[in-house]
């Protein structure tokens, strides 16, 4: 039987306000434990909640850059349910009337081609403490420091039918919350978490199988490779016809495999019902004009503009919107350069290659915009040819220097093009290699072309890699084609 | 709606409240009683009312972006039954 996967996301992206969803304590990583954590966070008798302008203002950019409905009237709710990292009993969430309604997010897959995932809502909810399950003689240590860090929750249709295209949307919409600047998406230290719904149904049928809820996957890589094996784990079970039991799953990324969570004795009853500490939210038409005004450009808008102003292949375009700062760099290039092609080349080529082997991201690199732009104006306007470029970037790169000028002229890199210093080079390789230019006249027209190579090779060296090699070629072949 | 005695018993777990039987079964009554009164507000017609989240008439402030709240750590575990290196300490939650 053919069985296609029916894949649908939960989200949770941390908003990267300063203060709390509904109290003045600070969200910064890392602080000693329960430092930042208030009297609201504990939930000490008589404290009230106050919502934090800036967590409302970055979950409607959310939903305007993902073209979804803002409801002028939102409601928050309070979902209970008991564990001590949750000190009030209940977490402040949305569920009737969420703050973002439907959208639409679009994903590239690996051939280029473009499919819509659409967004069912985002919703504003807190996020719990942390449980330290280490011993504290037989107890278990709490810190709240995370307890009502602002959370938007994005749910998606189930709209995804492979690992590939659930680890594309993820990847979009960490890009899309990047480029708002609404959260840092730094998924090792949890800002963006992710809950995988997976089922199988035979292929043609339109009624959606059992499916298992993988929770808390928190890396792209481990989306991809949690799907994978809940796919593969689904269809031999179905293959032998047994029976799908809906549950909730963890990914273990150790041995590249899910398991069943402990089956609760008794489902879930949040007792969802609206908060009476919070009035509802009422977003106005300005309002939502206002929070438009102030959206930057988007991946998929910077993406269109890439091919169509630029010229870029969609690939291209597609690796180099992938991250704000990515993209930024690479702009600040090419209108260094001049040249979108040659710019992409380098940085896709060159920077991310070697960024990866060192393990750094693009805010990590040693060599900058400027110095990268200023490498390829040189090698735009002809003062040094590729092989030279290639040097001086890793000059750059291990900091030998502090501008691609200066290293070209401490190192005497500067591409030779004077026409008479090259012919008296060519006519010297010419008259030093007697063998190779009668097997030369004697190749057949289509065995000259690779032929020239090696009469190329030796100008370049004996111009100590200085020489035009476009021109070198044309010299060539017209000094040896008159011999024939 | 009819409130019966499993109903009782279910609700004060799920708010982790310990009720004897003999508790419950007052429970029942007083709880149906409740939920009689609530019952005669869906006698009122309320065609093209919208549900109402909050009584009061009035939307939610919004409080500025900013960190207010300063460490009190020590201030608050003084109350607390146990804590060690500045956690909170709990009886143990097994996974």
């Amino acid at each position: 039987m053919q069985w296609e996967p029916v894949i649908g996301l939960e989200v949770h992206v941390q908003l990267s306000t300063c203060s709390k969803i509904f109290s003045g304590a600070s969200t910064a990583f890392g602080a000693e434990a329960n430092t930042q954590a208030c009297g609201i966070d504990l939930a000490l008798p008589g404290t009230l909640p106050v919502l934090n302008e800036n967590a409302v203002a970055m979950a409607v950019r959310f939903g305007l850059a993902i073209n979804a409905e803002i409801p002028e009237y939102s409601v928050f709710e309070r979902k209970n349910y008991f564990y001590p990292d949750l000190p009030k009993g209940y977490q402040t969430s949305q569920m009737a009337h969420p703050v973002v309604g439907r959208g639409e997010v679009d994903i590239t897959l690996g051939d280029g081609t473009i499919k819509t995932v659409r967004i069912h809502h985002a919703h504003m909810e807190e996020d719990a403490g942390k449980s330290l399950h280490e011993d504290y003689s037989g107890m278990t240590g709490i810190d709240l420091n995370r307890a009502g860090t602002p959370l938007l929750e994005i749910v998606s249709e189930p709209d995804m039918h492979s690992a590939e295209e659930a680890s594309a949307y993820i990847r979009a919409i960490h890009a899309i919350v990047t480029y708002l600047g609404i959260s840092d998406g730094n998924m090792a230290e949890g800002s963006m978490r992710c809950d995988v719904n997976v089922s199988l149904r035979p292929k043609g049928q339109e009624k959606l199988g059992t499916r298992a809820e993988i929770k808390n996957v928190n890396s792209f890589r481990f989306v991809e490779r949690a799907i994978a094996f809940e796919i593969e784990r689904q269809s031999e079970i179905l293959e032998e016809g047994g029976v799908i039991v809906q549950e909730t799953r963890l990914y273990n990324p150790d041995l590249d495999e899910t398991r069943s969570m402990r089956t609760k004795e008794e489902a879930n009853d949040y007792r969802y019902f609206p908060c009476p500490d919070l009035l509802p939210l009422m977003l106005d038409e300005a309002y939502i004009e206002h929070q438009r005004s102030l959206l930057p450009e988007l991946p998929s808008e910077k993406r269109q503009r890439f091919v169509e102003s630029l010229g870029l292949s969609t690939y291209d375009a597609d690796v180099l919107t992938g991250s704000r700062p990515l993209a930024e760099y690479f702009e600040a290039v090419q209108k260094l350069c001049g040249d979108a092609k040659l710019a992409a080349n380098w940085v896709q080529g060159d920077l991310l290659g070697r960024l990866n082997r060192d393990g750094l991201d693009i805010t990590q690199t040693p060599v900058n915009a400027e110095q990268l732009g200023g490498l390829l104006a040189r090698l735009q306007d002809d003062t040094i040819n590729g092989k030279a470029a290639k040097q001086v970037f890793a000059d750059l790169w291990e900091c030998r220097g502090e501008t691609a000028d200066e290293i070209i002229e401490t190192r005497g890199l500067k591409q030779v093009t004077d026409t008479g210093a090259i012919e008296s080079l060519c006519d010297q390789v010419i008259a030093d290699n007697p063998v190779q230019v009668t097997q030369y006249r004697e190749a057949s027209e289509d065995k000259r072309g690779k032929m020239i190579g090696f009469f190329v090779g030796q100008v370049m060296k004996a111009s100590r890699g200085t020489a035009n090699p476009p021109q070198v070629n044309a010299m060539l072949t017209e000094k040896l084609d008159a011999l024939l | 709606m009819a409130i019966e005695h499993a109903n009782v018993l279910r609700a004060a777990h799920l708010a982790r409240l310990g009720v004897s039987d003999a508790q419950a079964e007052r429970y029942v009554d007083d709880l149906s009683r409740i939920l009689e009164m609530v019952d005669r507000l869906a006698e009122i017609d309320t065609e093209g009312v919208a549900p109402l989240s909050h009584p009061l008439d009035a939307t939610q402030p919004l409080r500025a972006d900013e960190v207010i709240e300063t460490d009190r750590r020590d201030t608050f575990q003084k109350v607390a039954p146990a804590t060690a290196d500045g956690l909170y300490l709990v009886p143990r939650v097994v996974e």
